[in-house]
């Protein structure tokens, strides 16, 4: 694979992308750890979730 | 299961369990694929050299930012006309993601101009309008955080976001109704696409990669929204056994 004068456009373009999409995704992943989280929480000083 | 089961928030969490494994699979084969395609398979363009390169990832962005907005769009109806339960949760968690597509149009696009035009930015109708369009997600996103009530919140999104899906159709005909430094449209077009197929397959599959990332995130961002809902009820619960 060979990238031409331009290579550093193309780098910073795909590194751009997985930086934002990984953030996506981490962030979704985190959030969800947290919410579990909260609602294990709340659930142990006696609320029960709707089934 | 029928679709309209789905309504419900809890049957809609059992079929994100057990749909989000394929879908995070799907979507790793969808890349994995594309980007051996896109880096290594698909020749450099006659006139962009391997610059072309970048459009691999620009267009699917591209096309998912005025995607995403479409869903919400839809969504917004389900709200507003049908009061649909889990409307505003899908516009509301569909918003970050096509910010996000967005922005990542708007950069590798710049990045991709400024070798090929001679500059990052012109003011032409089609950047413009997908600027506006990235500003729309900013405000909705702002909105959804202003206000306390989700309900409220969902219906004030809902009226933001049919108000913004105008835009829709100035971005997709910018090309066409103006003279942009922005091409016209290359695939989606009547008399099929003006793009050689050892290009435009590395290209589509790219598109369904990235469609496919978005329904995973989607799906994902939905349970995490009613997770917080039912968090945030048993707070409110809580707060009034105290006051009892």
């Amino acid at each position: 694979m060979t990238l031409g004068p331009h290579a550093g456009f193309i780098v910073i373009a795909y590194a751009a992308t997985v930086l934002v999409v990984g953030g996506l995704i981490v962030w979704v992943a985190a959030d969800y750890r947290a919410q579990k989280r909260t609602l294990a929480d709340l659930e142990r000083t006696g609320r029960k979730p709707r089934p | 299961m029928p679709l309209i089961d789905l309504a419900n928030p809890s049957r809609f969490l059992a079929f994100t369990s057990r749909a989000l494994p394929w879908l995070i699979g799907a979507t790793a084969l969808a890349f994995a694929a594309g980007l051996v395609l896109a880096l290594f398979v698909a020749p450099d363009d006659y006139q962009q050299g391997a610059t072309v390169k970048i459009m691999f990832i620009h267009v699917p962005n591209a096309w998912l930012s005025m995607f995403v907005w479409a869903l919400m769009s839809v969504a917004a109806f389900g709200t507003l006309v049908w009061r649909h339960p889990l409307a505003d949760v899908a516009a509301k968690c569909a918003a970050p993601l096509g910010a996000a597509f967005t922005f990542l149009a708007l950069v590798t696009g710049s990045l991709w101009g400024r070798p090929m035009w001679g500059t990052y930015w012109v003011w032409d109708a089609r950047l413009t309008s997908v600027l506006v369009l990235f500003l729309m997600y900013l405000g909705v996103l702002a909105l959804w955080r202003t206000v306390d009530d989700p309900s409220r919140a969902g219906r004030a999104a809902a009226i933001l976001t049919l108000v913004g899906a105008i835009n829709l159709p100035i971005i997709k005909f910018s090309v066409d109704w103006w003279n942009t430094l922005h091409q016209p449209a290359s695939v989606m077009r009547l008399g099929g696409p003006t793009i050689h197929p050892s290009i435009l397959v590395p290209l589509l599959v790219m598109a369904l990669a990235f469609t496919l990332l978005f329904v995973t995130l989607h799906l994902a961002a939905m349970r995490n929204e009613i997770l917080r809902r039912r968090v945030r009820t048993l707070h409110l619960l809580q707060a009034q056994g105290a006051h009892a």
